[in-house]
């Protein structure tokens, strides 16, 4: 059931869904949102940044791991299920094969000191390099937050709360999505205004 | 660690394995990294998995390429084989993934009412604070001033260039590998 998107472009087949998630997902290191708003919004342009930071709220208020969600979300909205399903194969099958191979092959050699420290480095690293990236890509996204209805500063503010509850209050993320997030809601619901009847 | 473990033959440590993903499938919210305490105490003080197994499948997925929920693959590959891998990962997928389909397609039939639609944009910048939030804590701190330099310098990059983002990873492990950072 496809669904009028306002992005450009959109995938051929389920096929072409399942060849981009791949690519998109072997870049993933240390995580896969930054690369999957790269590879969506600016490579593909299969979806705006509002469309992906929407599909991303639903994806991370459900159960299951976030980006898996949203690469199920996005195959089906080109094409049903099949695109669905073809979307999140191809975001698991390769890179499972990579990491049960890497899996195999640390288990097989020896723990040699320099080459241990060396990985080690490495790791450490791509932690950084994965830290800024999100961060990066953050900067990027908050452009939406701009026309958001409920105004620029006070979704701003929404942001900042969120972000503070998790670092310095280190809240679980449940106590945020379900006090944060539906106060949210509910004031989008007042200020979108209207009638109570077509509410969901 | 089991490097025999890839031919192990053990439907019943598979079942067992299956039972306790397929559990936890529907409370990970947030990613099934959330669940890391839980299932430490399923597998590990159950007896499935070794304390240094079960670390170890962690830090090597977020390393390795692809969504970091594969972690859960790897206990399942040092607790039963190739077999263990794949009834673990589909015990974890299987109940997210119905209940994803399904959410989404009710949310996609009701995008015009105000309910959803104050549901998207209410959630938009939580998501912003707490993706902002992840970076953060992935991000080194203060006592490592050259790890943080090289996370403020790819925060600038990909906030305002169009670089390649595996060239910077690739960068970051050069810099690791060589104790540079």
């Amino acid at each position: 059931m496809p669904e009028p998107t306002l992005a450009p472009e959109r995938p051929r087949s389920p096929w072409h869904l399942f060849v981009a998630f791949t690519v998109l997902a072997m870049q993933g290191f240390g995580g896969v949102i930054a690369v999957a708003q790269r590879e969506l919004c600016e490579r593909h342009r299969w979806l705006t940044p509002s469309e992906f930071l929407e599909l991303l709220g639903t994806a991370q208020v459900l159960p299951g791991p976030n980006v898996c969600n949203l690469s199920l979300m996005v195959g089906d909205r080109f094409f049903g299920w099949r695109g669905a399903m073809a979307a999140l194969a191809g975001m698991i099958t390769l890179p499972l094969i990579v990491m049960l191979a890497l899996a195999w092959l640390v288990a097989q050699a020896p723990a040699h000191s320099a080459t241990h420290d060396a990985v080690r480095g490495a790791l450490w690293g791509i932690t950084a390099v994965a830290g800024g990236q999100i961060i990066g890509t953050v900067l990027k996204l908050a452009s939406p937050l701009r026309q958001h209805p409920l105004g620029t500063w006070q979704a701003m503010g929404l942001a900042a709360a969120a972000f503070l509850m998790m670092t310095w209050l280190r809240w679980p993320l449940l106590w945020v999505l379900l006090g944060l997030g539906s106060m949210a809601c509910a004031w989008t619901f007042r200020v979108l205004g209207g009638t109570r009847a077509d509410a969901a | 660690m089991s490097a025999q473990a890839l031919t192990t033959w053990a439907p019943d440590t598979w079942l067992t394995l299956f039972g306790h993903f397929l559990a936890l499938s529907l409370m990970s919210i947030g990613g099934a990294i959330t669940l890391v305490p839980d299932m430490h105490r399923r597998l590990v003080d159950g007896g499935l998995l070794s304390d240094s197994d079960f670390t170890g499948a962690i830090a090597l997925a977020q390393a390795a390429p692809g969504p970091n929920v594969l972690f859960v693959a790897l206990m399942g590959w040092y607790g039963g084989g190739l077999g263990g891998a794949m009834v673990s990962m589909a015990g974890i997928m299987i109940p997210s993934t119905t209940l994803a389909l399904l959410v989404s397609r009710w949310v996609a039939t009701r995008k015009h009412t105000r309910g959803v639609q104050a549901f998207q944009s209410g959630m938009t910048p939580v998501t912003v604070g707490l993706l902002l939030a992840t970076g953060w804590l992935l991000a080194p701190s203060v006592a490592q001033p050259r790890a943080l330099a090289l996370s403020a310098v790819v925060a600038v990059l990909v906030w305002r260039t169009r670089i390649s983002l595996i060239w910077l990873v690739g960068a970051g492990a050069l810099l690791g590998a060589l104790g540079w950072v």
